[in-house]
C-alpha cells in the first residue's frame, strides 16, 4: 500500500483544497497521470502522480478545505512497496529550500479510550467541535484549539465559542516551523463597531496569504523609503517609437513595461540591490527576476518577469499580458508568482502621486510607482513643464543600505531618463 | 418490604417509570407509587390509545378511496366498539409491559395514593394503599411525575359529564362514535380528536380562541393545516370565545362570539381541549411550602425544586406537556440526583400532531426567529412535486426549514404531510449535533423517501432546490 500524500505545491504551501478527483477507487493510476485538482490561495493546480498502481481508497473528499500538506489523501495498491523518492513532486526546485512547514502537519491520532477527558488540543492535533462551532469560532477570529469544550468527549460547541474571547491566544506551545504566533486580537465590538452595522465577508485563501505575509513582512523587515521624482518625457517619447516599430507584430509596450526592464538593468548594474537577507548570508542572485503587483479581484498577486535583465521589451510585453491576464483568472502557478528578487507596484493609474509598498519577503526592495503628471521642474533657474512621476523605493535595511538603495534609484533614473542607456 | 428507599418516584407515566428505571440502572434502590394505571395517562389515556384510535381512522378513511390504488371493496364499516376496544387492548398491554420493566430493574410498585410530609433528607412519603391500609416511606430524594389533566373552565360549562362534554379521557372511551362534534381549542390534542371522529363520519367543528389553529406551529403550517382538514370536511372558527355552554336533550349548545358577532353552534357532543393542569392537590405541597406557579411546579435545570430532596418533572413541571419531554428531564433529574450528570447536551423538543395529514416541528418558527432579530433564510419544499409523495398519493403538505443566514444553524422546521412526525427525528439530531446547511445539505438522503423532502428544503432554503 502506498499513501498518496498532499502535495507542498510550493515551499510556502501549508494546506490547500483537494478541489478535484480524476480518479476513483479501482482505477489503476500510471506515473505523470494527473489525479487531481489541487486549489491553493492563488492557484488551482494539477497534481500528477508519483507512484503506480491500483487505488485502493480515497481518503480525502472531493472539496476539502484546509488539507495539510503530507495528509495521506489517497492509497494505492502497488505492486510492492513502491519507494517513491520524491514525497511533493511538484515543488518548486529552489534547491536549498527545505520544507520545515511540511513536518509538522500530520495530524495527531486523537487518544482512543479518553471518553470522560476531553482530548488534549494543540496547533497541530484534531480539535473535536460541533460544525456551528467551528464556523462560529470562524467568524469571530476565535482560536478553536485555545476553547475548552462542554460537549460529550470534550467538543465544543455553539455555547463554548459565543461565551470565548475572540482571538483568545493559543497556548503556549507553538508550532515547530515557528512564528505563526497570534497577537491578542480584539473584536470588533470591542473597539467600538456594533454587530449588525456591517458585513461579513469570510477570509479566502488569498486574503488569509496577504494578511500573514505582509503582517509578518512589516512586522519583521526594517523598512526605510527613498523618493525620487523621475522626467518621463524621453521614456514616453522613446515608448511611442518602440511600439510604431512592434506594430505589425501586434505588440504594444507599456511605460510598465519599461520600469520593468529599467529596474532589471539597474539591478544588474548595482547587484548589491539585487539580494535578500537570510540568516546565513547575503543571497546575491543571479539573475533579476521581477515581481510585478497586479490587482485581482478579492486581492493582488505579482507574478514574475524571470531574468528581466535579459529580455527585449516585446518578450516582457507579451509576458506580462499573459501572467496578469492568467493572474486574473487565479490560474499562475506556483513558481510564477512565488520568490522573485525585486518587486515592481504601479498605481499610477489611479492617480497616486506616491507611495511606499511593503516588502515581499525574502527580495530586499521593492518600488512602489505613481502617476506620470505634468509638473513644473527648475532647470537651470528656468522654470519648465514637465511630465514627472515620484516613485519610491523601499528596502530591507538588512541587506540594503542607503547608500546602496540610493545607487540602485541613480542607475535606475539613468535607465528612465534616458532610455537608449539601456542598450549600453 | 423495606420502607427506605434511595429514591421515590411518584407517578409512573412517561416521565416517572422512565426516571425509575434510570435509577435502578445507575444503582439506587428504587419505589414507585402510582395511584391508577402503570404508564399514567400516556400509555392508558393518551399518546398511546389515541395513535391506535388515529390508526383506525387512518385506514377507515382510506377504504373511501380505495379506487384511487386500483382496489375496490363495498361495505366498509366499523364496530366502533371494536374500535374502542382496540385501543383499550394497546394501552392494557403497554401497561403490562411498564409492569415487566418495573420488575425487570427491581423496582418496587406501590399501588396507591401519595402524599408528603417534611422531612430529611428528602419528604416523607405517605401511600394510602389502594389494597387498603397505608404505608410510610422514606428516601434520600423523592421525585414528583404526577403529570396534568384536562383544564375545564366551569365559568362557561366546559366541564365533563362523561356523556355530553368530554375531555381526552372520555373521548377515548365513548358509548358511541357520535354523529356531530364540536372540539373546543385546536391545539394537537384538539386537532387529533377532530381528525379521528371525522374519519369516523362525524361532522366535527374546532373552535379556536386564537386567531389561527395550532398557534404553536409555524404560521404556514397552521394556514395550510387548516385547508387540508377544511377539504375533509372539517369546519373551524378561530378567534373565536366560547362565551357558554348549555346541554339539552340532543346534546350540546355553544355560544360563540368571533369578532365581535355571536353564534350558536349545536352538537351532539363537545370535547374540550383548552390545555392541561398540573395535578399539584392534595399532596400536602402547599403544607411543604413548594412553589407552585399556576398550577405547575416551579423547578430548575435538573428538576430540583425549593423544598430540599424534591424534584419534579414531566407535565406537573410545566410546558411542554410532552411524553418525551419527560422521560428526558426524568433522565436528566436522576442523574444529577445519583451525581452522574454527562456534558450537557442541548436537544431542541420536537412536537408532533398525529391527524390526517400528520404535523411535524422542532425549534423556531419563522415568525419566532425574526422575533429574535435574526437574518434567516427559509426553505418551503411542497410534496406536491414530491416523486414518492406522488407513487403513494399523499402529495398534501411541506416541509419549511428556517436557518440562521449567518451562522446556516438550523434554527427551526415545520412539515406537515404524510410520515412527517417520523422524519422530524433527523432535523432534530441535526440541531442537537449542531449541524450547520452545509451538513444537511451533503447528507445522502434514500431515494425514493417522503425524507427527501427534508434535504430539498434545505437546498430550497439557500436557492439551490434541485425539484422545484
Amino acid at each position: 500500500m502506498t499513501d498518496i500524500l498532499m502535495p507542498a505545491l510550493s515551499p510556502t504551501m501549508e494546506e490547500g483544497k483537494l478541489s478535484k478527483w480524476n480518479i476513483k477507487p479501482g482505477d489503476t493510476v500510471e506515473a505523470g497521470q494527473v489525479i487531481a485538482e489541487i486549489e491553493t490561495d492563488k492557484a488551482t493546480m494539477e497534481v500528477e502522480a508519483v507512484d503506480e498502481g491500483v487505488v485502493d481508497a480515497i481518503l480525502v473528499p472531493e472539496g476539502t478545505d484546509g488539507v495539510k500538506v503530507n495528509t495521506p489523501i489517497a492509497r494505492l495498491k502497488g505492486e510492492g512497496e513502491a519507494a517513491s523518492s520524491a514525497p511533493a513532486p511538484l515543488q518548486s526546485t529552489t534547491p536549498t529550500a527545505p520544507p520545515p512547514q511540511a513536518v509538522e502537519q500530520k495530524p495527531a491520532a486523537p487518544p482512543a479510550s479518553s471518553a470522560p477527558a476531553p482530548p488534549k488540543t494543540n496547533g497541530s492535533a484534531r480539535v473535536f467541535a460541533s460544525p456551528l462551532a467551528r464556523r462560529i469560532a470562524a467568524q469571530k477570529g476565535v482560536d478553536l484549539s485555545a476553547v475548552k469544550g462542554s460537549g460529550p468527549h470534550g467538543r465544543i460547541v455553539k455555547a463554548d465559542v459565543e461565551g470565548a474571547k475572540p482571538g483568545a491566544p493559543r497556548p503556549a506551545a507553538a508550532t515547530a516551523a515557528g512564528p505563526a504566533a497570534v497577537s491578542q486580537v480584539k473584536s470588533l465590538e470591542q473597539l467600538g463597531i456594533p454587530p449588525g452595522s456591517y458585513d461579513l465577508v469570510p477570509l479566502d485563501g488569498m486574503r488569509k496569504t496577504i494578511a500573514r505575509r505582509l503582517t509578518e513582512s512589516f512586522r519583521d523587515i526594517p523598512h526605510f523609503p527613498l523618493s525620487i521624482d523621475l522626467e518621463i518625457d524621453r521614456l514616453l517619447e522613446a515608448r511611442g517609437k518602440i511600439n510604431a516599430a512592434l506594430e505589425k507584430s501586434g505588440v504594444k509596450v507599456s511605460v510598465n513595461d519599461l520600469l520593468i526592464k529599467a529596474s532589471a538593468m539597474a539591478l544588474k548594474a548595482v547587484p548589491d540591490a539585487n539580494a535578500s537577507f537570510t540568516a546565513e548570508g547575503i543571497a546575491k542572485h543571479h539573475h533579476a527576476d521581477v515581481a510585478v503587483a497586479v490587482a485581482i479581484d478579492g486581492g493582488l498577486i505579482t507574478p514574475i518577469i524571470r531574468e528581466a535583465e535579459n529580455r527585449s521589451l516585446a518578450d516582457i510585453s507579451k509576458a506580462m499580458k499573459d501572467l496578469a491576464a492568467r493572474a486574473r483568472d487565479r490560474k499562475l502557478k506556483p513558481e510564477e508568482f512565488q520568490g522573485g528578487t525585486f518587486s515592481l507596484s504601479n498605481l499610477g493609474m489611479f492617480g497616486i502621486k506616491n507611495f511606499a509598498s511593503i516588502i515581499n519577503e525574502p527580495q530586499g526592495m521593492i518600488l512602489s510607482v505613481g502617476a506620470g503628471e505634468e509638473r513644473p521642474v527648475v532647470r537651470k533657474g528656468q522654470l519648465a513643464v514637465a511630465t514627472v512621476m515620484s516613485v519610491t523605493l523601499t528596502c530591507d535595511h538588512r541587506v540594503v543600505d542607503g547608500a546602496t538603495g540610493a545607487k540602485w534609484i541613480q542607475a535606475f533614473k539613468t535607465y528612465v531618463e534616458d532610455p537608449i542607456t539601456m542598450l549600453a | 418490604m423495606a420502607d427506605t428507599f434511595d429514591l421515590i418516584v411518584i407517578g409512573s407515566g412517561p416521565g416517572g417509570y422512565v426516571a425509575a428505571i434510570r435509577a435502578a440502572q445507575l444503582g439506587m434502590k428504587t419505589a414507585i407509587v402510582e395511584r391508577e394505571n402503570l404508564g399514567g395517562i400516556c400509555l392508558n389515556w393518551g399518546c398511546i390509545p389515541t395513535k391506535a384510535l388515529l390508526k383506525t381512522g387512518e385506514v377507515f378513511e382510506k377504504l373511501s378511496h380505495l379506487g384511487d390504488y386500483g382496489l375496490s371493496a363495498t361495505g366498509a364499516s366499523f364496530d366502533f366498539d371494536k374500535v374502542v376496544q382496540r385501543s383499550r387492548g394497546v394501552a392494557k398491554t403497554l401497561s403490562g409491559g411498564i409492569a415487566f420493566l418495573m420488575k425487570k430493574n427491581k423496582i418496587e410498585v406501590i399501588e396507591g395514593t401519595a402524599s408528603l410530609e417534611k422531612a430529611t433528607p428528602a419528604p416523607k412519603v405517605m401511600v394510602a394503599l389502594k389494597a387498603g391500609g397505608s404505608r410510610s416511606l422514606t428516601a434520600k430524594a423523592v421525585v414528583l411525575a404526577t403529570g396534568a389533566r384536562a383544564r375545564v373552565i366551569p365559568a362557561v360549562g366546559l366541564v365533563p359529564d362523561g356523556e355530553k362534554v368530554w375531555t381526552y379521557r372520555e373521548a377515548m372511551v365513548p358509548k358511541a362514535a357520535p354523529k356531530s362534534l364540536i372540539v373546543v381549542g385546536s391545539g394537537a390534542i384538539g386537532i387529533e380528536f377532530a381528525s379521528f371522529y371525522q374519519a369516523l363520519g362525524a361532522e366535527v367543528t374546532v373552535i379556536e380562541a386564537l386567531d389561527r389553529i395550532l398557534p404553536v406551529e409555524d404560521a404556514d403550517v397552521s394556514a395550510a393545516a387548516q385547508k387540508a382538514f377544511e377539504k375533509r370536511g372539517l369546519k373551524f372558527r378561530v378567534a373565536a370565545k366560547v362565551t357558554k355552554l348549555v346541554k339539552d336533550k340532543a346534546g350540546v349548545s355553544i355560544d360563540l362570539e368571533a369578532g365581535g358577532k355571536a353564534e350558536t353552534l349545536k352538537a351532539e357532543v363537545a370535547i374540550v381541549a383548552v390545555g392541561i393542569e398540573g395535578n399539584v392537590e392534595n399532596m400536602g405541597l402547599e403544607a411543604l411550602g413548594l412553589k407552585i406557579d399556576r398550577g405547575h411546579v416551579v423547578t430548575d435545570d435538573h428538576g430540583g425544586t425549593n423544598v430540599p430532596g424534591l424534584y419534579a418533572i414531566g407535565d406537573v413541571a410545566g410546558p411542554p406537556w410532552l411524553a418525551h419531554k419527560a422521560s428526558h428531564e426524568g433522565i436528566h433529574c436522576v442523574e444529577h440526583i445519583a451525581g452522574r450528570a454527562g456534558p450537557v447536551v442541548h436537544s431542541p423538543i420536537p412536537g408532533c400532531t398525529y391527524s390526517e395529514p400528520q404535523i411535524a416541528s422542532v425549534g423556531l418558527t419563522e415568525a419566532q426567529a425574526k422575533d429574535k432579530k435574526l437574518d434567516v433564510k427559509v426553505g418551503r419544499y411542497p410534496f406536491k412535486n414530491h416523486g414518492k409523495a406522488i407513487a403513494s398519493g399523499d402529495t398534501e403538505g411541506f416541509v419549511k426549514t428556517v436557518f440562521d443566514a449567518k451562522t446556516g444553524q438550523l434554527l427551526g422546521a415545520h412539515m406537515i404531510g404524510a410520515e412527517v412526525t417520523e422524519m422530524i427525528q433527523g432535523f432534530v439530531i441535526a440541531m442537537t449535533l449542531e449541524a450547520t446547511e452545509a451538513e444537511l445539505m451533503q447528507t445522502v438522503f434514500p431515494h425514493p423517501t417522503m425524507s427527501e423532502a427534508m434535504h430539498e428544503a434545505t437546498l430550497a432554503a439557500y436557492g439551490q432546490a434541485i425539484h422545484m
